[in-house]
């Protein structure tokens, strides 16, 4: 492949990825609002569109011609620049995550995926820990008392989970044997005992890890029950309080598209990303794979939509404790057991 | 306006403590209430509410209003439990005039009350939930809510301020299917309340939220006037039902719920209890309902019937007489306490011998209960704030008036 095709073939790959991750992030919030809604015995939305279903069209024209406040009392480069740090961060990782496996046609290959890099975990995890700059500087930035204690109890929150988020995927590697996103699908290939699938979380006691994984993302995205930050009924919005139109949209906007990496990471990791039954010609063989890890992904987005209709929320001390004293040492004994089990093999 | 009382202030203490401002506008203090807080990160050093945003005139406006006038606006000070408003006030003007209701309305005024203290704790329910993060609590409270404001849309053709209590008994006969309604709604009403349960009671992370927080003792909740679930969580076993019997209260077998932790668990566990007590006591009213006119004979007093007016002179002239100049009540004080859903509510009537009060002073529940709240928060974290203050279930147009 030649210089100009590998670019034009990146750009297309890129639009492509970026289009329809902010549309799969405007139907997870169609989506939440759909299945709580049901859950709790209202409808959703229902009246743009059938089933509601372009709310998210209305709602993205909505905050496009909101006035976009600015409150006088803000430090202004800072307060405009962290709704973007937070968007970008979340919109970046997906460029490392790969979706299926490899794009046939004629002579041309390429793979699901907007570039395969050989630390791909590594780049996911330090691009989603930059978004926390985002969170803080718009709490300090706003220069409200709610926006300063939100932020701060997301920083404090999101560094904090990161330790244990981290670790828990170090048992993965070490079975793995990789970093590269791709190396790990595709040593969870295959069936042990003939019928289980060969995915991580039946190997080696990394169920307890993806318990940890699951516990430590949802609060890396501010989720319920760990979504304090923003914690309507406390700190009336967190930290982005003082913000109103896009740049609120921006916010939200990262939360989802975060929610989404992590559950791309999930379905990667632990539930053996696009590995399911092939069948039929062979344009429908490359294009299953994508089938089955939309498929997974869905179920995640699924189960944090489920928690957020069922769980109320902890308190910040209730949140690190839980953290620190529970999660990480668990963390810990979970690796330590990984590797010496992998040792003595 | 330098003679109206200054806005409370509260000047930082220590150069590391911050002042924020909760309210009037913020999520979950229900309604408008302001409370000034001076926290040391997330820890409240101090704490100083400020009420007065819902301020409605309304015990100054009953004294330009006949008797009769004041009913409605009763239900506007506690908008969450309208008819334990008007049975209150009807029971201190009775206390007046002397009069003697039929066993019928009592009892009906006993089964319409525990439908609101149902449907009062069940918007507490809902909000407390919500507050601590259980949205789907609220969601599941209001739906049964509408079935109980259904009801009183029967009986009484208002969902919410309702005015259904008369002075002399009720305003009409229920209409006809109105009991097997109720009945039905009884029936169905506890597996909902194990539902909540379900979502809440055995969770750890509510118990954790609420257990041993905003703790207040049983001599400290008395010393503040506190009263109803707030007083019975710390374990004074007082009841105005069961131990100042009114409007026939004497006639049911009730448990009386008491904690002895003085938390905000033990205050929930109280008021979950309550809505299981208070469908017990609809069903004995239903089943015990006594048949006969639901207005006492007091043709001064009461309203006649359209059917009579149209028949019978003295009706008419009744009618007028009371819609146009109201009727005179002796001279005399009285104060009248009801147990409401948040407390003793109480209600202190003077009359002068006219038509109009001379005075009509409500003894608010919640503004005593209010009182707690810097006990139970100073010392705890911000979070434990929001549980207080849904914990005391405050209800600010009973507050302001």
């Amino acid at each position: 492949m030649n210089i100009t095709t590998f670019i034009i073939v990146s750009v297309i790959k890129t639009a492509l990825v970026l289009f329809v991750l902010l549309t799969a992030v405007a139907y997870t919030v169609w989506l939440e609002r759909k299945v709580v809604g049901h859950m709790q015995n209202r409808w959703g939305p229902t009246r743009v569109g059938p089933f509601g279903l372009l709310q998210p069209a209305a709602d993205g024209v909505k905050f496009l011609f909101k006035e976009d406040l600015t409150p006088p009392h803000v430090f202004k480069p800072l307060y405009i620049a962290a709704p973007m740090i937070a968007v970008i961060f979340a919109v970046t990782s997906i460029a490392v995550i790969p979706f299926g496996n490899w794009l046939n046609v004629g002579n041309f290959h390429t793979p699901f995926q907007i570039t395969d890099v050989n630390i791909g975990l590594l780049v996911v995890l330090g691009i989603t820990s930059l978004g926390v700059y985002g969170v803080a500087l718009s709490g300090w930035s706003s220069n409200s008392k709610y926006s300063l204690l939100g932020g701060l109890r997301a920083s404090a929150q999101m560094v904090s989970y990161e330790i244990a988020l981290g670790l828990s995927l170090v048992g993965v590697l070490i079975l793995a044997g990789t970093f590269s996103l791709r190396g790990i699908v595709e040593a969870q290939a295959g069936h042990f005992w003939g019928f289980i699938p060969n995915w991580f979380i039946f190997r080696g006691g990394q169920i307890v890890a993806f318990f940890i994984y699951l516990t430590a993302a949802y609060a890396e995205t501010n989720r319920i029950p760990f979504d304090l930050p923003e914690a309507e009924t406390e700190l009336v919005a967190g930290y982005h309080t003082e913000y109103s139109a896009m740049k609120f949209a921006m916010f939200f906007m990262a939360e989802y598209a975060n929610m989404i990496t992590v559950a791309c990471l999930a379905s990667l990791l632990f539930l053996g990303g696009w590995g399911g039954p092939l069948f039929g010609p062979s344009w429908l063989q490359q294009l299953l794979p994508l089938v089955w890890f939309v498929l997974r992904v869905f179920v995640f987005l699924f189960i944090y939509i489920w928690v957020r209709g069922t769980l109320p929320r902890f308190r910040y001390d209730q949140l690190m404790a839980f953290g620190w004293k529970f999660l990480l040492p668990l963390a810990i004994a979970n690796l330590m057991v990984t590797a010496i089990v992998v040792v003595l093999k | 306006m330098a003679h109206l009382t200054p806005t409370p202030a509260l000047e930082p203490g220590q150069d590391k403590t911050m002042i924020l401002n909760m309210g009037p506008q913020h999520p979950s203090t229900h309604g408008v209430l302001r409370l000034l807080l001076e926290i040391d990160g997330e820890t409240v050093v101090r704490m100083m509410p400020d009420i007065g945003f819902l301020h409605t005139g309304i015990e100054k406006t009953c004294e330009a209003k006949f008797y009769h006038q004041v009913v409605p606006l009763t239900d506007r000070i506690d908008y969450l439990c309208p008819m334990t408003n008007n049975l209150c006030y009807a029971l201190a003007v009775e206390k007046l005039l002397g009069l003697e209701i039929p066993p019928k309305a009592q009892w009906l005024r006993v089964m319409l009350n525990e439908l609101t203290r149902i449907n009062s704790h069940l918007v507490w329910l809902g909000t407390h939930a919500m507050d601590i993060g259980a949205m789907t609590v609220f969601l599941y409270c209001f739906r049964e809510r509408e079935d109980v404001l259904r009801l009183f849309e029967a009986v009484s053709g208002q969902r919410m301020m309702t005015s259904y209590f008369r002075i002399g008994g009720v305003a009409l006969e229920p209409p006809l299917d109105f009991f097997d309604r109720v009945r039905k709604f009884a029936d169905a009403f506890p597996s909902k309340v194990d539902e909540y349960e379900g979502l809440l009671t055995g969770n750890p992370i509510w118990v954790m939220r609420t257990k041993g927080v905003a703790t207040i003792s049983a001599e400290d909740a008395l010393a503040l006037g506190a009263s109803g679930p707030t007083l019975r969580g710390s374990g004074v076993d007082f009841d105005l039902r069961r131990d100042m019997p009114y409007s026939g209260y004497e006639n049911f077998k009730f448990k009386v719920p008491v904690r002895q932790d003085g938390d905000v668990f033990a205050r929930y566990m109280c008021r979950v209890a309550e809505l299981r007590e208070s469908i017990g006591i609809v069903k004995q009213a239903l089943d015990g309902m006594p048949s006969g006119p639901v207005k006492a004979n007091a043709p001064k007093v009461v309203l006649p019937d359209r059917e009579k007016m149209k028949t019978e002179m003295e009706a008419l002239i009744y009618h007028f007489k009371i819609v146009t100049e109201g009727f005179a009540v002796p001279e005399g004080e009285v104060y009248q306490a009801v147990e409401s859903p948040r407390g003793e509510m109480g209600y202190y009537v003077v009359s002068d011998g006219s038509a109009k009060p001379y005075r009509v002073h409500m003894r608010s529940a919640c503004l005593a209960n209010m009182q707690t709240l810097p006990k139970m928060c100073e010392g705890r974290l911000l979070a434990d704030v929001v549980a207080a203050i849904g914990s005391i279930d405050i209800v600010l147009g009973e507050i302001d008036r």
